[in-house]
């Protein structure tokens, strides 16, 4: 473990769609694998995700939906994040999320997205490779 | 010939078989040291009548329509009439949707399953903020009762029996249909149908809260109320094990945290003043149907042992009808996989197998593409077909209860009632589900369940088909089904042009008036029906509510 700082993420629920045990189960993984995890809860406006990203001082935010409202919500999120000048921050979906929508979400900035049957090891081990921390 | 002989018996021959089974097996060991269902529960390599020694026939199973229900809740089960077949359906605006009920009713399909988007479920209306990126997406968007007429629009609400999925607004949309039913020339007392209306297991596990637990109980309470009164045929709660299941939960854990749920309302509707047998048929449930075939079958028949006790041991129920746990099932939606989609067809027939062997009332089967996006058409005809020849075609719907009496499934049965009536006794000492929700204890057990499950697909101890074995090359499939984005500029356009229209003094009077109710202690019920009745929104009338009775705060369990 050549790192002393541990990985700091943000696990958060944008947009209204109550379902977290995807988002549950990946959090407590980090926590297990040995990151620091902010779970926002449910019903998170893309202001407030940016807010308690900055606030938290996260090297990850790890978003999820399963309600389909990722075309707005996570674009949303990156263009406020670009905003306030954050620019360093690996920002990660996950849910129900077509393949004809990726593109379009990398494009806007999200690194990853995470689709059903993800395990969490192949979560951990990506955050491990590319979160920036200093 | 005594049945203490026959036992002595057995008892010796099964201990020397087993002997030398254990001798073959120690050369060629079975496929794994120990086999645990998913509820934890260690399944035995054999089954035989001394596993249910304990039963005694006439008390723990007695026939089916009589209590304890073990059997089946109506004596002849589905050779009378089959169960209904609901699909759960809606999509974008009321127009779309009622296109796609009108397509399942030409099916065969028997009863109406109404999905509302997720603004609708938390009280907000199309043209809010927050509702950006939502509308329409995973259910009909509903603004006011002008969208509740275009969703019913030629379908007789007095024909067809009609299921809501939802709960913290439940009164309001309830309302909305009385009044387009009462429109149609159809009489309240007339009505069949079921709103969902169970905030506990909102709180719990699906998230669609609005207030907080207290003033939900109330608005809760009085729908039972005003339904006794004067919608007599309309079940005003279901309670639901399917939402805590998804999220993650065991079998066991569905059961126990949805009676517990079920003790809540029904000590709350004691409390204001109701009568248990006026209340308690109405009383609905809703289970999930998960992989574990026998589990699932064993789960249900459980549940209705356990709840009947409930109900006549601890509330004093003296109506059959109220001891009866009456149920619709889903598939479990979590068990389906992105990848080689077309399997979810095969487990789905299954898991609505282990419904029917298990007495459903009225069930629910996905579509295979539902890990991947909204069901197409053509799925959804499939799933629906499933049932049809699971009903038509099997052969296992011509008697009552057709696994009772296996030595596992009885043994199952009892193990899965015990195991869930102490957690129902730990959530007692904790002061009811309530408070062990507000403490976080039951989302806690449900992530644990959901993580280990998890964990065990990683390990390969649980093996997915097509998931984490048996890959195959495959192209992910395309033209899944789409939302139009233009739905919320439709949805404001069309609120828009309402609030220009309706009568807004008579809208100020009736928001006035329930504001007031809702401070002091009348049934909210009337005085939701005349606000809705002058086109006042859901989302109004949410704010009324949500500035007298605020809004609920989610304990973090992870940390």
């Amino acid at each position: 473990m050549g790192n002393t700082k541990k990985i700091r993420v943000l696990a958060a629920k944008p947009g209204l769609d109550g379902h977290d045990r995807g988002i549950k189960v990946v959090a407590l993984a980090l926590m297990n694998s040995g990151m620091e995890v902010v779970y926002t809860g449910l019903r998170q406006t893309p202001t407030q995700i940016v807010e308690s990203a900055v606030q938290e001082d996260v090297d990850v935010i790890a978003m999820s939906i399963l309600s389909g409202a990722h075309d707005y919500l996570f674009p949303k999120v990156m263009e406020l994040l670009k905003e306030k000048g954050v620019t360093d921050m690996l920002v990660l979906g996950g849910g129900i999320i077509p393949d004809e929508d990726i593109p379009a979400l990398k494009e806007a900035g999200i690194a990853e997205v995470f689709g059903p049957g993800t395990t969490t090891t192949d979560i951990v081990s990506y955050i491990e490779h590319h979160a920036n921390i200093q | 010939m005594s049945n203490e002989k026959n036992q002595t018996s057995l008892t010796s021959a099964l201990e020397k078989w087993s002997e030398a089974v254990d001798q073959k097996v120690s050369k060629r060991p079975e496929r794994k040291p120990e086999f645990l269902n998913t509820s934890g529960i260690p399944v035995k390599r054999l089954y035989t009548p001394l596993n249910d020694s304990r039963q005694n026939y006439l008390e723990d199973l007695g026939f089916p329509g009589e209590y304890p229900f073990t059997r089946g809740v109506q004596p002849t089960m589905y050779r009378g009439r089959f169960w209904t077949m609901r699909q759960y359906a809606g999509f974008a605006s009321a127009e779309e949707s009622n296109k796609r009920y009108r397509f399942l009713l030409d099916q065969g399909q028997t009863g109406l399953s109404v999905a509302f988007d997720l603004p609708t479920q938390i009280g907000y209306d199309s043209d809010n903020e927050i509702a950006i990126g939502e509308v329409g997406k995973v259910g009909v968007a509903i603004d006011s009762l002008e969208d509740v007429e275009t969703l019913f629009n030629g379908i007789p609400l007095e024909k067809v029996s009609t299921s809501m999925t939802i709960n913290a607004p439940a009164a309001i949309l309830l309302a909305m249909y009385i009044v387009v039913a009462e429109k149609q020339g159809a009489s309240p007392k007339d009505l069949k149908g079921t709103i969902q209306n169970d905030i506990l297991k909102e709180y719990s596990s699906r998230g669609t809260y609005i207030f907080p637990p207290k003033p939900s109980m109330r608005i809760i309470t009085d729908i039972f109320s005003y339904c006794a009164e004067h919608v007599p045929l309309w079940n005003t709660i279901s309670i639901s094990g399917y939402h805590i299941r998804e999220a993650g939960s065991t079998a066991v854990q569905e059961i126990a945290f949805t009676l517990a749920n079920g003790i809540a309302y029904v000590d709350a509707a004691l409390k204001a003043g109701l009568d248990v047998d006026k209340f308690g048929p109405r009383l609905s449930f809703f289970f999930n149907a998960h992989l574990d075939f026998l589990e699932e079958v064993a789960k249900y028949r459980a549940a209705r042992k356990l709840w009947a006790h409930i109900m006549k041991e601890r509330f004093g129920a003296k109506n059959p009808k109220s001891m009866m746990i009456r149920f619709h099932t889903q598939t479990a939606g979590c068990t389906l996989t992105a990848q080689q989609p077309k399997n979810n067809i095969v487990r789905v027939a299954y898991q609505a197998l282990s419904a029917v062997l298990g007495g459903t009332q009225s069930l629910h089967t996905n579509s295979m593409d539902e890990a991947l996006s909204l069901p197409s058409e053509e799925s959804v005809q499939i799933a629906l077909k499933t049932q049809q020849i699971i009903a038509y075609e099997t052969g296992v719907t011509d008697t009552v209860d057709p696994l009772a009496g296996s030595y596992y499934v009885e043994a199952l049965t009892q193990e899965i009632y015990d195991r869930a009536d102490a957690y129902i006794k730990k959530i007692d000492e904790m002061g009811g589900a309530p408070n062990a929700i507000e403490q976080g204890y039951v989302q806690r057990e449900i992530q644990d369940s959901a993580y280990s499950y998890q964990r065990e697909i990683e390990k390969e101890e649980r093996i997915v088909v097509g998931l984490n074995r048996f890959h195959i090359d495959e192209e992910r499939p395309k033209n899944l089904l789409r939302v139009d984005p233009s739905v919320r500029t439709q949805q404001v356009e069309r609120l828009k042009n309402l609030k220009a229209r309706r009568n807004n003094d008579n809208v100020k009077n009736a928001l006035a008036a329930l504001d007031r109710g809702a401070r002091g202690e009348d049934n909210l019920m009337p005085l939701i029906m005349e606000a809705v009745r002058e086109y006042a929104t859901l989302g109004e009338i949410c704010d009324v509510l949500r500035g007298i009775f605020g809004e609920y705060q989610a304990i973090n369990t992870l940390r």
